[in-house]
Order: structure tokens, then sequence, then C-alpha cells
């Protein structure tokens, strides 16, 4: 922190941050540019390529349960050990991979979030100071959301399905977060509570928080279009592309949002509040209370 | 009862001159202004709750200012402008307003919150206080019974106060209030049009909104300053209990003047009940209807939860199997008419029979101004234990989805957890409780006859190591001989052959039953004077021999 404090202060370090945020906008616009627009620009030399790279990708990290070709496996007694992958399209590969669930680890009710694998982990730190550092930190995003790319589109390749949306879907700027907070309470709350804190779901399931920053716009969105695993799937005639995009637009300004009365104690409702009543306040007065009553005055000490 | 303490000082005496000169007052406000009261930390848990009603009444009056109770519905166009352009009702709107654009608004509404919440959480405390030292023994059954229903009137209180925002969680509530009330067989549909005025979820003019605004600012409220009323007047009248120390005697109350000692004390203590509200609203927020949104019929949500006081509620309905009785056409809806009333029928039928049915058990007719130890009652203790663990399980359960998501177990598994844990946990908690209690009566017995352990190990000349116990000192010792030892039965047949008064006919087989359990395994304290300062009585010789052999 203090290392950043006097970086901070350098006489360049307006310039760098400036230039900084250009990069990162590159970056991102690059990212964000339709797959296909770039794929029918280069070659058909370059596609076979990122198909082949992300065929091998497949065949390293997934087809050891959803077979050889994604049509899925199955145990000796014919009960499904991983689905089929046919027709799930790229928006389904890209959630399940960008949140680290996918290749599973150790399968129980239901797969965490985690970090997704070196592979595939495009949320890799950029900004270091040292000019090489820094190339080889976005030489490894770069791979990565190559990587990404080049495996949704292989899985796409073996049967279609929805694919990823586009920047301009997922912009929480363009939505309209009233209309979104009312169809987030409608659809989504009675799993994610309120504000997407999260909650719990039978079986030993939960509906996971979505109030932190690592949700991105585009997971929510491919989270609606895909439905995992207990979600049900919001498809564009239940959820139209709008409504989809002000769902984000509310969460997003909803967790960005300060709380304007203090500390939101996890916002989950009354039952935090209950907690702190009991633990901050009645116990902060019992103190005050031993205090006051152990207090002699001095008059009457003798007595 | 007579009562001890210091001669006023003579600024007080001008004053109460000045007042007698003007209102000839004097004997009133000098009887009173010399008011005994006790010095003990757990007697200030009542204040808390006095100077939190008075908190909740001064902010309900500020917030009624701007608080509009009506269901007219309007499409918001305010400074909160991510809720612009959502149709709700004015009551909602009212309650964004105050929370936005009144000064000091958020933070009175908060104050208010936090202060119904200190309020019941002291008046919780206070209670379990006065159960677990026998305090609301002979005289002080009307206090008790006073205090069960203010409590009962709170828990009203709180629901319609979190209803009248009319946000999405106010209206979950408000929801299964409604089911409750139509759940209850015969009156219930009528109930619930009466207070509904129509049908759920605004009736069919918008009544209910401001229906509850009257109960909750002036029914209520109301009710409630009576019953705190009386309550202070009957304790005024009544003296405080005390726990016992060495002044302290059934015949005399012992403790500072309420004028200037105790006044300064509790103005005091009003001033940190007040800092320690508006540090918990300053600093942490609470029911934030702005993100709950509006109610709105078709939405609900996970982690619905009412506030804390219901909460027993709440869990009561979460762990009951979905049982319903259809007969003659009509559904007795079980799910719902057992959660809502058994438990806490069970809890506040209790707690208000207790102290009768405890002087009937136990045939102590006397009036008692000593509180008793509470492990020297262990059946009540215990008893009292069960009670806290029944309604502190309902309580768990009611946030168990909560619980199953931060401890990442299965929401299934808590509800059959529960299920049983209502039933085998307080039998559990009135064992161990009981087993406490003995325990530390024996310790008592023990410190009484030995002494207490010093720490000190002596070597006798035989080369013998043993602890060196030291004599009690004299103030412990008035509080653990405060113990009432159990008396040995009387007799169930008379030399004569007629049954001991109120053992006849299968009440008196059951009283003299429950007589047995509240004693049988009672653990006499008594100082028999095996120690240096009752010489005069026992002899030196005496006591120097018995303590050789006490101290094997
Ligand atoms: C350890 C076995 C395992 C590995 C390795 C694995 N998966 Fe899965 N995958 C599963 C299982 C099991 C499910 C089903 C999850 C569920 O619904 O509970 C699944 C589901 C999916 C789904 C969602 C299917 C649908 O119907 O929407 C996608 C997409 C997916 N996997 C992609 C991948 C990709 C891509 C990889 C490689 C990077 C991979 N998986 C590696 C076991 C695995
Ligand atoms: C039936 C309950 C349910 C409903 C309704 C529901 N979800 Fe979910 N949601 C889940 C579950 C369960 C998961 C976890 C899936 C997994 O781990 O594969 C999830 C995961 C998500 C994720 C991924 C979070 C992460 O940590 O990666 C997002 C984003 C999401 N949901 C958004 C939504 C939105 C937006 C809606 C409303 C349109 C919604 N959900 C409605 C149950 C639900
Ligand atoms: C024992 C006494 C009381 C309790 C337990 C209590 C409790 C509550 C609670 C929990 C709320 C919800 C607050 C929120 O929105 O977060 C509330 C709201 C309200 N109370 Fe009370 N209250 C009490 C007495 C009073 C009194 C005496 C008045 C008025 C004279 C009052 C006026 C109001 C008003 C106007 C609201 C709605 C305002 C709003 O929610 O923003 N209350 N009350």
């Amino acid at each position: 922190m203090k290392r950043f404090t006097a970086w901070r202060r350098r006489p360049w370090a307006g310039y760098a941050v400036v230039l900084a945020a250009l990069a990162a906008i590159g970056v991102l616009y690059a990212g964000f540019t339709p797959q296909n627009d770039r794929a029918e620009a280069a070659g058909n030399a370059q596609a076979a390529e990122d198909l082949q790279n992300g065929r091998q990708l497949y065949n390293k990290n997934c087809a050891s349960c959803h077979g050889q070709n994604g049509e899925g496996t199955k145990d000796a007694n014919g009960k499904a050990i991983a689905p089929s992958l046919l027709g799930v399209g790229a928006a389904s590969v890209d959630f399940q991979v960008s949140t680290g669930r996918m290749p599973a680890m150790n399968p129980g009710a239901q797969m965490p979030r985690k970090r997704p694998i070196p592979e595939f982990n495009v949320d890799v730190k950029t900004d270091y100071e040292e000019p090489e550092k820094r190339e080889a930190a976005e030489k490894q995003k770069a791979q990565a959301e190559k990587n990404l790319a080049d495996l949704r589109a292989y899985i796409a390749s073996l049967g279609g399905g929805p694919s990823v949306p586009t920047a301009e879907q997922t912009d929480p700027d363009k939505g309209n977060a009233a209309a979104g907070g009312k169809l987030f309470r409608t659809n989504c709350a009675q799993c994610h509570n309120f504000v997407g804190s999260g909650g719990a779901l039978t079986g030993g399931k939960y509906a996971p928080p979505l109030d932190t920053s690592d949700v991105t716009p585009t997971q929510i969105y491919e989270a609606m279009l895909t439905g995992p695993q207990a979600m049900p799937v919001f498809n564009d005639t239940t959820l139209t592309p709008e409504n989809k995009r002000d769902i984000i637009a509310y969460l997003v300004k909803t967790r960005e949002e300060p709380n304007p009365g203090g500390n939101g104690l996890g916002r989950v409702g009354p039952v935090s509040e209950g907690l702190a009543g009991w633990l901050i306040g009645l116990s902060l007065l019992v103190l005050a209370a031993m205090w006051i009553t152990a207090k002699k005055p001095k008059k009457l000490k003798k007595s | 009862m007579s009562q001890t303490a210091p001669a006023a000082p003579k600024a007080i005496e001008g004053s109460l001159n000045f007042l007698d000169d003007r209102l000839g007052s004097t004997t009133f406000f000098k009887r009173n202004a010399r008011k005994v009261f006790p010095d003990h930390w757990s007697f200030m848990l009542g204040e808390i709750a006095l100077y939190s009603f008075v908190i909740l009444l001064l902010t309900g009056t500020f917030l009624t200012l701007w608080f509009k109770p009506s269901m007219h519905e309007v499409i918001y166009n305010g400074s909160y402008t991510k809720l612009n352009g959502v149709k709700m009702s004015e009551a909602y709107a009212s309650a964004l307003h105050i929370s936005f654009d009144v000064r000091g608004g958020l933070l009175m509404r908060q104050l208010h919150h936090w202060a119904a919440i200190l309020f019941m959480a002291s008046i919780m405390a206070h209670m379990l206080r006065v159960f677990f030292t026998g305090a609301y023994r002979k005289p002080r059954e009307l206090n008790w019974l006073i205090g069960i229903g203010m409590f009962t009137l709170g828990m009203v209180e709180g629901l319609f106060g979190y209803s009248l925002p009319d946000d999405l969680l106010s209206g979950t509530g408000l929801r299964i209030t409604q089911g409750v009330l139509e759940a209850i067989p015969l009156v219930g549909t009528y109930g619930y049009m009466f207070l509904f005025g129509g049908e759920f979820p605004e009736g069919d003019n918008g009544d209910l909104i401001p229906r509850l605004f009257t109960l909750h600012v002036l029914l209520i409220p109301g009710i409630i300053l009576a019953l705190v009323t009386a309550h202070m007047m009957i304790m005024w009248h009544q003296k405080h209990t005390a726990m016992p120390t060495r002044n302290q005697t059934e015949q005399q109350v012992y403790g500072y003047p309420f004028y200037p000692v105790f006044m300064a004390k509790t103005g005091a203590y009003f001033l940190f009940t007040f800092g320690v509200l508006a540090l918990l609203s300053t600093l942490t927020q609470i029911n934030p209807i702005w993100l709950f949104g509006p109610y709105d019929p078709g939405a609900i949500s996970a982690g619905s939860q009412p506030d804390f006081y219901m909460g027993v509620l709440e869990g009561s309905l979460r762990i009951m199997p979905n049982w319903e009785i259809t007969a003659a056409g009509h559904t007795l809806s079980l799910n719902v008419l057992i959660p809502a009333l058994l438990p806490l029928g069970l809890v506040f039928g209790g707690a208000a029979a207790w102290p009768f049915i405890e002087r009937w058990v136990t045939g102590d007719n006397r009036s008692h101004h000593v509180n008793e130890r509470p492990r020297n009652a262990p059946v009540r203790t215990g008893v009292g234990m069960a009670a806290v663990t029944f309604y502190g399980l309902l309580w768990l359960a009611g946030a168990n989805d909560l619980l199953a998501e931060r401890f990442h177990v299965s929401l299934f598994a808590t509800t059959w957890f529960f299920r049983f844990a209502i039933f085998i946990g307080p039998v559990l908690a009135y064992i161990v409780t009981k087993r406490i209690c003995l325990g530390l009566q024996r310790k008592d017995a023990a410190v009484i006859d030995h002494g207490v352990e010093s720490g000190i190990i002596v070597m006798s000349p035989e080369g013998k190591f043993s602890e060196r116990h030291t004599p009690v000192k004299e103030d412990d010792k008035i509080v653990i001989l405060s113990k009432e030892n159990a008396k040995p039965e009387a007799p169930a047949v008379d030399a004569s052959g007629v049954p001991a008064p109120g053992t006849k006919g299968p009440m008196g087989f059951l009283r003299s039953r429950l007589q047995r359990a509240w004693t049988f395994d009672d653990i006499p304290v008594e100082d028999k004077g095996h120690h240096g300062e009752h010489h005069e009585v026992e002899g030196a010789e005496h006591s120097g021999a018995e303590q050789k052999e006490l101290s094997r």
C-alpha cells in the first residue's frame, strides 16, 4: 500500500495511468469484439488452427468426463457422470470455464465457483511496473483469452447453441436498473436473495452470491441464458435481451452502491440485524451497567 | 420493610423545602427521594427497555410527521434514482422520502428500528434475570404478568411497525400474518377480513396500512405506556428485590437512595442507552427498504425473515411438517396453526403460570424480597434453561436458510435437525443445568465446611502435603448461606392416620410428587462452625479436632 502511494505521487504517474487505461480499453475492446468477425478476417488456416487448439484443450481438460466427442459419459449403471455438451453452446462453456466450475474437480452437490485453471484464467494482473513483467502478464492474459475462445468455438462446432453475449448486450450503463430491480425480485430473488447476497436451496445446493465484482456482467447474462445446474433457464422469451441487460444494470449498480445507513451487515436482512442488536447493543449496555453500578459515590462511600 | 440509606445532603433538603412550600408535598417527595435502589448490574436490564421505549416514542413521533399511511399507488420519482418510475404505495414512497430527503430522516428511522430491537432484547434479558433469581415470587406476581403482557404487545407492535413501510420484506410478513389468522378455526377468515379490511394485500379500499398505522402509533403504544406506568408504580411500591448480600435482609432493602445517587446513575444510564443506539444507528444499517423494493405480490425473496423477536414463529413455521386435516368440507391447517400458537403459547402461558405453579408445588406462601441464587433452585433454573433452549432452537430454525448457506450444510438437514432438537434439546438442557446447580451447591457446602482453597501447599512435620484452606470471607459466607435448605417432608399420613393437608386426591398426589421432585436432591449448605470464627460456640479444641479430621 505504502509503495503504491509513493508511486502514485511520481510526476509521470498521471500519464502512466491514462496510458494504462487506454491500453486496457484497447485490450477489452479487442476481447469483446464478436469472435466471428475476427475469424472471418483471418484466413481459413488461422481458423483451423484455432479449432485445433480448442480440440487439444478439450481433450486435455474435458474429454475424460465429457467424452471424446462431447457426447457425455455414463458410469457402469448407466448413470450420467457428465452431461453431453452437444448443443450447450459457447455461452455455457464460457460461463462454466470462466467461473472456474469446469473442469470440475471433485463433484459434490454442486460445482463451486473457483479460480479458473491457469490456461483459462483471463483475470491476470497486468499492471506491473517493470515492462518485462507486464509484457509477460499481458501475453499470458491474451493466451488465456484465446484458449477460452478456441475451446468455446470447438465445443460450439460440435452442435451449435447460444453464443456469448456481446459487450453491448451486457453493458450495465445501457440497462434500466429500476426495471431490472423489479425483474430481479420476481425472477431471481427467491433463490439469490433481495440484492443477490445468495441463499440456500434444498439438497445441499445453494444460489451463490452475485454481489461481488468477480461475477461479471457477461457471466450474469450467460447464467440466465444457460441456467447452470439448479438454476432455471431464462430464455429470450421469458426475459428478453433487454430485460437481461436491465437485471445486469440492477445487480451491478446495487453492488456498487454504498450503504447510506452505515455498515450493511452483509445485506442479508433481519437475522444479522438481530445478531448485531444483541452482540453490540445489549452487550455494550451491560458493560455500561456494570461500570455504573460498580461506581460508589464519594459522599456515601462509608455507609 | 424499612430502608436504610444515609440522610440526604443539605442541597437536597433545600430543594425539597422549596417544593414543600409550594406543593405541601414534602413527605411524598422525601419519602420517594429516599427510595432505595439496589446496586447490581442485572437490575439495569429493565431500564434499557424503559429508555428504549422512551426513544421509540420520540423517534416514532418524528417519523409520523412525514410518514403517509396510505396504500394509494404512486409512481416514484425521487432521490433514490434506482427506483425511479417504479409503481409503489404512498407508504413506501414516503418511507423512501424519509430515508433520502428528510434531513436526519434515515438516522431517525434507524434509531427507531434499533431501539425496537434493543427494547425487545432487553425485555427478554430482563425477564430472564427476574426468572432465574426468583424475583417474580410473592408479592411480585402481578408485575411478572404485566411484563409478559408488555413483551407480547411489543412483538405485535414491532410486527405492525415493520409492516408499515410496505416493502417486499414487510409484505412477506403480512402474508404470513394473513395465513396465521386464516388458519384459526371458525373465526379465522372473519378475523383476517376484519384486520385487513378485504383481501390481501391491501384490503378493498387500501385499508390495511392505515389500520396498522393507528394500531402502531396510538393503541398499542398507549397500552404499553399504561402497563409501563403500572409496572413502575408497583415496583416503586414494593421496592426492588435484591441479591443476597450482607446488608440485605427480608426486612430491609439496602442500596442507594433514589435522590441523588440513583437518579444520577439512572440518568447517566439513559444517556448510555441513547449513546449506544446512536452508535448503532450511525454505524450500522437496518431495514434498508430501498434494497428490498416495494411490495409486489408476485415477488418473494430468499432470506425473508422477520425481526428477531418474531423469529420463534418463523422457526416454528419452517420446521413444521405439512399437516392438514380436512373434515366436513373444512380444512384445518395444522401446518400453520400449531407453529403459530403452540410454541409461543407454551412459553408465554408457561411463564405466566409459573409463579403460581411454583407456589402451589412448594407450598411457599411467604413474601420474598431477597432473591434466590439460581443454583439454589435447581428445578426452576433447569426449567428456565429448558425454555431458553426451546426458544433458542426455534429462533435458529427461523434462520435455517442462512445457517445452511453460511456453514455449507444442507437446508434439508437443518430442518430435520431442528425437528428432533426441539424435543431433545430442552430435556438435555434441563438435566445438564440441574446437575450444574447441584454441583455448585455441593461446592458451596464444601466451602462453608472447609474454607476456600488458598493454593498454598504446606508440608506437615511428618512430610505429608496438604493444601491450606482459608476461612470464607464474611461477605461471601452470607451469600452462600442465603440458601434455604429443603425441609424434611411432612409425613404423608400423620400419627392418627389423617393425610397431611393438601395431599388428598389426585391433585394432592400430584402436588406432593412435584414437591418431592423440587427438593429431593437438595444439598444442605450449613455453617456447622468448623472454622475459628465460632470458637465461643463450639469450643477451640473441638473445632481443631474436626479440622484435622476433615483435611484428609
Ligand atoms: C470431473 C469431471 C468433469 C470435467 C473434467 C469437466 N466436466 Fe464439465 N461437467 C461435469 C459434470 C458432472 C457436469 C454436470 C454439472 C451439473 O449439472 O451438476 C458438467 C457440466 C458441464 C457443462 C454444462 C452442461 C450444460 O448442460 O449446460 C459444460 C458447458 C461443461 N461441463 C464444460 C466443461 C468443459 C469445457 C470442461 C473442460 C474444461 C469440463 N466441462 C470438464 C464434469 C466434468
Ligand atoms: C431456482 C433458483 C434460482 C433462480 C430462480 C435463479 N438462480 Fe441463479 N443460480 C442458481 C444456482 C443454484 C446457481 C449455481 C449454479 C452453479 O453453481 O452451476 C446460480 C448461479 C447464478 C450465477 C452465477 C454466479 C457465480 O457465482 O458464478 C448468476 C450470475 C446467476 N445465478 C444469476 C441469476 C439471475 C440473474 C437470476 C434471475 C433472472 C437467477 N440467477 C435466478 C439458482 C437460481
Ligand atoms: C414499543 C414501541 C414501538 C416499537 C417496538 C416500534 C417498532 C417499529 C418498527 C420495527 C418499525 C419499522 C421501522 C423501519 O422502517 O425500519 C416502526 C415504524 C414506524 N413506527 Fe414504530 N415502534 C414503536 C412505537 C412507535 C410509536 C410510539 C410511534 C409514533 C408515535 C411509532 C411510529 C412509527 C412510524 C410512523 C413508523 C413507520 C416509519 C418508517 O418505517 O419509516 N412507533 N416501528
